[in-house]
């Protein structure tokens, strides 16, 4: 019963986003105020009619009907709670049920938050939400249906990939795609701005808290997939420029660049037409990124099921999405004047070459990811891109791009002093002098990249801080009115030098762990002693234990310096019974200095086992960084200007006091 | 400064970029390709020691062979077979019989030193690398997943 209801609110919502996508396009165009206003209730109806659909599949998870395919294929009534539950995305069809929700909830944010949007163009960017809404509802009924019914039901499901059994897999896949589907918002506004003809200031600052949001949820889906690979595979990596891995990342690059890019347009009306284009190049590659990991074209973890008819459909999709967008770019977007003339030293300078560099770096990796899918295709050669390409080619891009990102927020808009801005930046330049020089002096034959990473670091960090504090002039007066000053600071200006801060603190991670890094693999015997990174492992041998849905290989190891009584840690080799499957879980102990990280393997039948030790410097920098670059955005988003309601009255005030919030972004 | 030149300047800048980008795709592209071999690939179009590639197949029953971390192993299509020996934990699917990718390169007494054994995720799952491989040797069963 709960699969025809869902099954019946699914087509309720293609029906009602059909409408959604038709009427109030209409209206727009005829300025009929019920057609517009139509678009309003029907994001509602269809938010409500997916959501209802998205808990009759929940409900079939959690009472573990099986006589749902779909939960049969893919739960077992053993499974722990949170499992069952995040089961539901955990699957081709409810991932896209997943995606489907999250549309409709960003519509329905538009619909709720944009009031102080102009009628058509909110009328005309929830008409777009409403076709892209469509082609995914589309897509499920044909293609994937969650709710089909399997007679007679097993007594039994086949159960989850015990791999995806995991709090950090859990929460992934809905914060990516919040990051995703976010980016479809922004897609719709430059849509209907084109369908418009305009662009203007107050246009990129709507679409600016949309950016913001889509943007830092794609930053902490990324970092908990990448989490997720690190302690859950076992082999102490988090990043190998995995196919999968580049489909997340390119939207961000693209999303960066946006976030970067539509600045410009609010404070100087210039860049219109790039940004336009970043916008719809943003969500294509989300599309894109959508379509490489659900098709079955890449084979991954993610790659749930390759059925030649969903392929083709994304296909078509990706293509009429694309195609058009990009038509109506190309017939809209000669007609709209840029505003705003500007040296190429200057904050929109820096801006640009920040947008160039991403770009092009969303480029490489683009044609990196794409290329043996094609090569396959057209040659039937098998080949791979490795991870030597992407250094090669996104390092030597993206060290010109952190190097000016501590140079861009001193330049003034429209002519910036380049001697001024070198001369207030040489205490941070002085910084990262002493630390490369000290770093080399302790190890000389420390490599060059390294050292190169640390400087940045050091750059970036002591840059954003020295850009911060000059703002609010500290020191350079009485503290109380520093404090009043940075009271005063509008709150992006805040959120930019925080995300700063949190890439700088990724470079560190990323820098000392794959420099410093240390690593023992070999047979260990219980009472066994080794020495990793200044710590002393020994092994305490390992025993079999029982699990809620598998049995496992315990070990212990204790982990100490000379000084302290130290830390015990607990790999596991586990074998589940449902699929039958064995998986490593390493344990880690996580410090702000380093991560101790261990594996255990298989017993050698003479009492051994062979064992992985990693000691990683600094490592969890990488996820606290990306964390804090995520409370960036959300600080900036946080600001008042930028206040979904408060479009307009935030425009006036601007205008009373130019000095003060032209200042950043 | 006049529009046009600073539209100079930005196709000027966007030109550079690119160019610089264009050679580092170039230089970098040729050698991190990294081609994928079955056995009987190999005796076809035999590849040089030293050269890294991907080679796939079955994990040949009854060849492994561990020995502390150390593990030996042969990798076939059921037509022509090729030692390989890997340092390290193997994945948790590894298994005699079972499709298997690895990533490495021939020494000069023609083992192959994988470094990297690919994992697999689910124990039905066949690499379709693999899965094609085995169909041009004509050894290739359904039921061997896929």
């Amino acid at each position: 019963m709960v699969a025809e209801i869902g099954q019946f609110v699914l087509i309720l919502a293609l029906i009602t986003a059909v409408f959604q996508g038709i009427f109030p396009l209409i209206g727009a165009a005829r300025n009929s105020q019920p057609m517009m206003r139509f678009a309003n209730n029907a994001a509602f109806v269809q938010f409500a009619a997916i959501a209802g659909a998205f808990i009759c599949l929940t409900i079939g998870y959690v009472a573990s009907d099986f006589s749902i395919l779909n939960v049969a294929n893919n739960s077992h009534s053993l499974k722990p709670m949170l499992y069952k539950i995040s089961g539901v995305w955990g699957n081709h069809e409810g991932s896209l049920l997943l995606w489907s929700l999250i549309l409709a909830l960003f519509g329905l944010a538009v619909a709720a938050f944009g009031r102080n949007l102009p009628d058509t163009l909110k009328a005309r960017v929830l008409s777009i939400q409403g076709l892209i809404g469509v082609g995914f509802l589309m897509f499920i009924l044909f293609t994937s249906n969650p709710f089909e019914r399997l007679d007679p039901a097993p007594l039994d499901g086949s159960g989850l990939n015990p791999l995806l059994q995991d709090p950090g897999l859990a929460f992934h896949p809905p914060f990516l795609y919040l990051g995703y589907v976010g980016l479809s918002v922004t897609f719709s506004f430059a849509i209907a701005a084109l369908i418009e003809g305009r662009v203007d200031p107050a246009w990129a600052r709507w679409v600016r808290p949309w950016t913001l949001a889509a943007w830092g949820f794609l930053t902490i889906g990324i970092a908990l997939g990448s989490w997720w690979a690190y302690y859950e595979l076992g082999w102490g990596g988090w990043w190998f420029w995995d196919p999968v891995e580049n489909a997340s990342f390119m939207p961000w690059l693209a999303a960066t660049a946006l976030l970067h890019s539509a600045i410009v347009v609010e404070k100087r009306d210039a860049l219109k037409n790039w940004t336009i284009l970043l916008a719809i190049v943003a969500f294509s590659l989300s599309l894109l990124g959508t379509f490489l990991v659900r098709s079955g074209v890449l084979n991954s973890v993610h790659a749930f099921a390759s059925d030649p008819a969903r392929g083709i459909f994304i296909l078509i999709f990706l293509i009429f999405v694309i195609g058009g967008s990009l038509l109506l770019y190309g017939i809209r977007a000669p007609q709209m004047k840029g505003g705003g003339l500007f040296s190429p030293i200057s904050r929109e300078g820096a801006l640009v070459l920040n947008n160039l560099l991403l770009s092009t770096a969303t480029a490489t990796i683009l044609l990196g990811t794409l290329y043996p899918i094609f090569l396959d295709a057209f040659t039937g050669a098998k080949v791979s891109v490795g991870p030597p390409y992407f250094e090669a080619t996104f390092l030597p891009l993206a060290i010109p791009l952190v190097i000016a990102m501590a140079f861009g927020p001193f330049f003034a808009w429209k002519r910036g002093d380049l001697a001024g801005v070198i001369s207030r930046l040489k205490f941070a330049l002085l910084v990262s002098f002493v630390l490369v020089g000290f770093t080399w002096w302790q190890q000389t034959n420390t490599p060059v990249m390294s050292l190169v990473g640390l400087g940045l670091f050091a750059w970036v960090f002591v840059g954003s801080l020295l850009e911060w504090s000059e703002r609010i002039k500290l020191f350079r007066g009485p503290l109380a009115s520093s404090w009043r000053r940075m009271k005063q600071l509008p709150r992006s200006a805040h959120g930019m030098t925080v995300a700063h801060i949190g890439v700088a603190l990724v470079i560190l991670g990323i820098t000392a762990s794959e420099t410093w890094q240390s690593e023992h693999l070999g047979v260990m015997r219980p009472g066994e002693i080794v020495s990793v990174g200044g710590y002393d492992f020994r092994f305490d041998g390992a025993e079999t234990i029982a699990g809620p849905n598998y049995d496992a290989v315990r070990g212990t190891f204790l982990a100490s310096t000379g000084s302290n009584k130290g830390v015990y840690l607990y790999p596991e080799q586990r074998r589940y019974t449902t699929p039958p499957m064995d998986t490593t879980e390493a344990a880690i102990r996580p410090m702000l200095s380093a991560d101790l990280y261990t594996v255990i393997g298989e017993e050698d039948g003479t009492g051994g086992y062979a064992v992985r030790i990693y000691h990683k410097p600094f490592i969890s920098w990488i996820w606290i960084g990306s964390f804090v670059m995520f409370l960036g955005g959300a600080l900036s988003l946080s600001d008042r200007r930028l206040r979904l309601g408060a479009p307009r009255r935030a425009r006036r005030k601007e205008t009373a006091s130019p000095d003060l919030s032209g200042a950043k972004g | 400064m006049t529009r046009k030149k600073r539209r100079l300047y930005f196709v000027l800048a966007g030109m550079c970029v690119l160019g610089i980008a264009a050679a580092l795709v170039l230089t970098s592209f040729e050698d991190s390709l990294v081609f994928f071999r079955s056995p009987s690939d190999l005796v076809e179009k035999p590849i040089e020691p030293g050269r890294n590639f991907r080679l796939g197949g079955l994990v040949e029953e009854g060849s492994v062979e561990k020995n502390g971390v150390i593990t030996r192993f042969s990798v076939t299509d059921l037509n022509e077979v090729v030692p390989v020996t890997f340092k390290g934990l193997l994945p948790d699917l590894f298994r005699e019989g079972q499709g298997v990718v690895t990533e490495g390169a021939f020494n000069e007494e023609g083992v192959f030193v994988a470094t990297n054994v690919l994992a697999k995720h689910d124990e039905n799952y066949m690499p379709p690398e693999v899965a094609d491989a085995l169909k041009k040797a004509g050894q290739w069963q359904p039921e061997d997943g896929g």
